[in-house]
C-alpha cells in the first residue's frame, strides 16, 4: 500500500531521534481463501447461488478480524446490492451508510466506498467495498435499494468528491454549498493557525512534528 | 434602487415575497400574507429555533396549516472531528469522538475504543472490571440522554414542568459522571484498553444511593405525562412511521422499537459483556410519538436494573485491574481526581521518577508517540440511546488513525422527518422532531 521513511509524520522537520533511516512498508490485505469461518461460508455460498457472476464481479473476498469484506466491481455494485437485499437467504435489510476512504498511493483505485450491511433476519453482517479512480470517481447510487443511503451518499460526495450516479439530489450536505474542495481527501490540508502560548508558538496540528 | 436590507420586514425576490420575522407584529404579518394571492407559503424554521434541538434548519412548505413538504438543512454544527482525528494518535481520538453526540459521549467513546481494540486484536484481553464500568457508565448515559429527550420534548410541546424534573434527575447522573471521571460531559473516560481510572473510594455506595433516588423520582414525570390527556392528544397518531418505513430508511433505536420490532444490539450482538445482564427490550406498537415516549420512559427502569447488576459485579471485582495488562497499550498515566480536577496520581509520578525505569519509558513512549495499530479496517457498533452507533476505523499501521467514520443514528434518523411530517399539521412537526431526538453534534460531526 505505501512506504514510509523515518519516524516522524511531518516531513522537513528536524529528526533528532536517530530513526531517520527507518523504512516501513504497509501492504494491503490480500484475498482470503476459504473457509472464512462462522456464518460467512454459508453466506458466501448463498450469494454465489443467487448471483451467478460472483467470480467475475467480486474481485476479492477479504476476511479480517472476524469481518468479511466483498470487494465489488463498481459498475456491478447495484446488482450485487439488490441481490444481497432481496434473496431470502441473504436478506440484508439495512445498509449502515457509506464511508469513504482516500488512498492517493493506490493508483487508479484512489477512492474507496465502504458499505456495512446488516441482516436483521439472520443477524449477520458483511461489508461491500468498491474502488474507483480519482480521474473518474463514479459509483452507482444505492438510494433505490436502500433509501436511507440518501444523506450518507451526499455526505461522501461532500467529503470525498465521489459522484453517485442515479442519486436523486446529489448536493453538499455538511459543508456550505459554495465550498471548494472535498475536506476528507488526503490532499486537502487540515489547516489551522499557529497559537501563541506563554511566549512560544504552537504550530497547527498538521504541521507539528508527530510520529507515524 | 434595490439595496438589500437584512432588517427589512419584507422584500421582493425572484421566488416571491420574503418576510423576515424578528419579533415584529404578527397580526400585521398575518394580514399581509393573507392579502396575497399565493396559497403556498414556505416557512424557514431555524437554523436557531427553540424547538429544533440545536442548529437545525427546517424548510417547510405549507398550504394553510398543513405541511406539504418538509426538508431539513443540516451542517451548521459541522466540526470536522473525523478529519481532525487523522492528525492525532489513537488515544487522543477518544477526546475528539466524545464530542460528536454530546448527549451520549460514553457511547461514542466506547464504540471507538471497541474498534481500536478489535484492530489491535485485544478484545478478549479487556479486564472484566473495565467492561462492567463501561456498561455502567453507558447505562447512566442512556438515562441522562433520555432525560434531555423527554424534558426538551415536553418543553417543545409547551409542558414546562417535565423539563424541570428531567433536568433535576439528569443533574444527579452528571454528578456520578463527575465523581467517576472528573468531568460532567465529554469525559474521555473510556480508553483503548480499558477505562481511564477506577471508581473513587465510596463511589459504589454513592451510585447505589443515586439509583434509589432516580427510581423514586422518575415517577414524577410518569405521573405528569403518562395518560395525560393533553399530552396524548399532542402525541398519539403524530409522526407516524411503521416498520416498513423504518427499514426502508434505515431507522434504528426507539423509533424502530416503537413499531413493535424488538431490535436492540445489546441483545442481538452483545458487546462489553451485555449477555451477562438481565434486562428487557422495550417495544410498543403505536409507531407514533407517544409510543417512542413510552419506550424511553420504560428504558430508564431497564437501565437502572443493569446499573444495579453492575454494582453487584463491581463489588465482587473490587481491586481488579481496569486497564489492559500490556503496559505498551494501557493509557499513559494512572489518573486520580485531585482537589483541582483530574490529573496524574502522585503515586504514579513517584513510581516512574524514582522506582521504575520501565514505567518511565512506557509513560514517555505512550505520551509522545502513542502506540501503533496493525493495518486493516473494522466496523464496530453499540446501541446508543438513538439507535445503532457505528464506528468505521481504518489503520495503515501507524500511530494515527487513517480514517475515522461514525455512522451516527441521529444523522440517519433525521432523514425520516419528511416521511413523518408531510401531510400533517405544522404544530406536529415539532412533536415529530422531538421524538426523532436528533443531536446536532452527532448529525453534523
Amino acid at each position: 500500500m505505501s512506504t514510509d521513511r523515518g519516524s516522524f509524520g511531518t516531513p522537513g522537520t528536524g529528526d533528532t531521534s536517530g530513526y531517520g533511516g527507518l523504512v516501513r512498508k504497509t501492504s494491503a490485505t490480500g484475498s482470503t481463501e476459504r473457509p472464512y469461518g462462522g456464518y460467512f461460508d454459508e453466506m458466501a455460498d448463498e450469494l454465489e447461488r443467487a448471483y451467478p457472476e460472483f467470480n467475475e464481479d467480486i474481485e476479492r473476498v477479504v476476511m479480517d478480524r472476524g469481518e468479511l469484506t466483498l470487494h465489488v466491481k463498481a459498475s456491478r455494485l447495484k446488482h450485487v446490492a439488490q441481490v444481497m437485499r432481496d434473496t431470502p437467504s441473504l436478506r440484508f435489510e439495512l445498509c449502515l451508510g457509506v464511508s469513504g476512504a482516500h488512498y492517493p498511493q493506490d493508483t487508479n483505485r484512489e477512492l474507496h466506498c465502504v458499505y456495512p450491511l446488516l441482516s436483521m433476519t439472520h443477524n449477520r453482517r458483511v461489508r461491500l467495498e468498491v474502488s474507483v479512480p480519482d480521474s473518474h470517481p463514479h459509483v452507482p447510487s444505492l438510494v433505490e435499494v436502500w433509501a436511507g443511503n440518501n444523506w450518507q451518499e451526499r455526505e461522501t460526495f461532500d467529503m470525498f468528491g465521489i459522484i453517485f450516479d442515479g442519486h436523486p439530489g446529489l448536493t453538499r450536505i455538511l459543508m456550505p454549498d459554495d465550498w471548494i474542495g472535498h475536506p476528507q481527501r488526503k490532499d486537502y490540508p487540515l489547516g489551522g493557525i499557529p497559537v501563541e502560548y506563554k511566549g512560544a508558538t504552537v504550530p497547527p496540528p498538521s504541521e507539528r512534528r508527530s510520529y507515524k | 434602487m434595490s439595496i438589500y436590507d437584512p432588517y427589512a420586514a419584507s422584500r421582493e425576490t425572484t421566488e416571491g415575497r420574503v418576510y423576515s420575522v424578528t419579533g415584529n407584529d404578527w397580526d400585521q404579518l398575518v394580514t399581509e400574507i393573507g392579502a396575497t394571492k399565493e396559497e403556498r407559503v414556505v416557512v424557514n424554521m431555524g437554523p436557531q429555533h427553540p424547538s429544533t434541538h440545536g442548529v437545525l434548519r427546517l424548510i417547510l412548505e405549507l398550504e394553510g396549516e398543513t405541511v406539504t413538504e418538509a426538508r431539513a438543512g443540516i451542517g451548521y454544527l459541522h466540526t470536522g472531528i473525523e478529519k481532525n482525528a487523522e492528525y492525532r494518535n489513537w488515544t487522543q481520538g477518544v477526546t475528539f469522538v466524545t464530542r460528536m453526540d454530546y448527549l451520549a459521549p460514553i457511547f461514542n467513546e466506547t464504540v471507538y475504543c471497541l474498534g481500536v481494540e478489535k484492530l489491535l486484536g485485544i478484545t478478549h484481553d479487556i479486564p472484566e472490571r473495565a467492561s462492567v464500568l463501561r456498561v455502567m457508565m453507558m447505562e447512566f448515559n442512556r438515562i441522562s440522554s433520555h432525560m434531555v429527550a423527554l424534558g426538551t420534548g415536553a418543553l417543545e410541546l409547551g409542558a414546562l414542568s417535565p423539563m424541570i424534573f428531567a433536568f433535576r434527575e439528569r443533574e444527579k447522573v452528571l454528578d456520578i459522571f463527575e465523581m467517576v471521571s472528573g468531568l460532567r460531559m465529554n469525559m474521555a473516560y473510556v480508553r483503548p484498553g480499558g477505562v481511564s481510572q477506577d471508581l473513587p473510594e465510596g463511589g459504589l455506595a454513592k451510585i447505589r444511593e443515586t439509583v434509589k433516588e432516580l427510581r423514586h423520582n422518575f415517577k414524577d414525570n410518569e405521573k405528569l405525562l403518562v395518560g395525560n390527556t393533553i399530552w396524548m392528544k399532542r402525541t398519539q397518531g403524530v409522526g407516524y412511521l411503521d416498520l416498513a418505513g423504518c427499514i426502508t430508511l434505515g431507522i434504528t433505536g426507539p423509533i424502530l422499537r416503537s413499531t413493535g420490532m424488538p431490535w436492540d444490539l445489546r441483545k442481538s450482538e452483545p458487546y462489553c459483556g451485555y449477555e451477562n445482564y438481565e434486562f428487557d427490550v422495550i417495544t410498543s406498537n403505536e409507531c407514533d410519538v407517544y409510543g417512542r415516549f413510552l419506550i424511553k420512559m420504560s428504558e430508564l427502569e431497564q437501565s437502572l436494573r443493569i446499573i444495579e447488576q453492575c454494582c453487584d459485579k463491581l463489588e465482587k471485582l473490587s481491586g481488579a485491574p481496569v486497564k489492559v495488562e500490556d503496559k505498551k497499550l494501557g493509557s499513559p498515566a494512572d489518573l486520580t481526581v485531585g482537589p483541582d480536577g483530574m490529573g496524574n496520581s502522585k503515586g504514579h509520578i513517584a513510581n516512574i521518577m524514582t522506582q521504575s525505569m520501565e514505567g518511565l519509558i512506557h509513560h514517555f513512549k505512550l505520551a509522545t508517540e502513542g502506540f501503533r495499530v496493525p493495518a486493516g479496517q473494522v466496523y464496530t457498533t453499540v446501541e446508543s440511546p438513538r439507535g445503532e452507533l457505528g464506528a468505521h476505523l481504518i489503520s495503515d499501521g501507524g500511530t494515527n488513525p487513517y480514517r475515522v467514520h461514525f455512522r451516527e443514528p441521529s444523522f440517519n434518523n433525521l432523514q425520516s422527518l419528511a416521511a413523518m411530517c408531510e401531510g400533517s399539521m405544522i404544530a406536529d412537526v415539532v412533536a415529530a422532531v422531538a421524538s426523532i431526538d436528533p443531536v446536532m453534534g452527532g448529525v453534523d460531526r
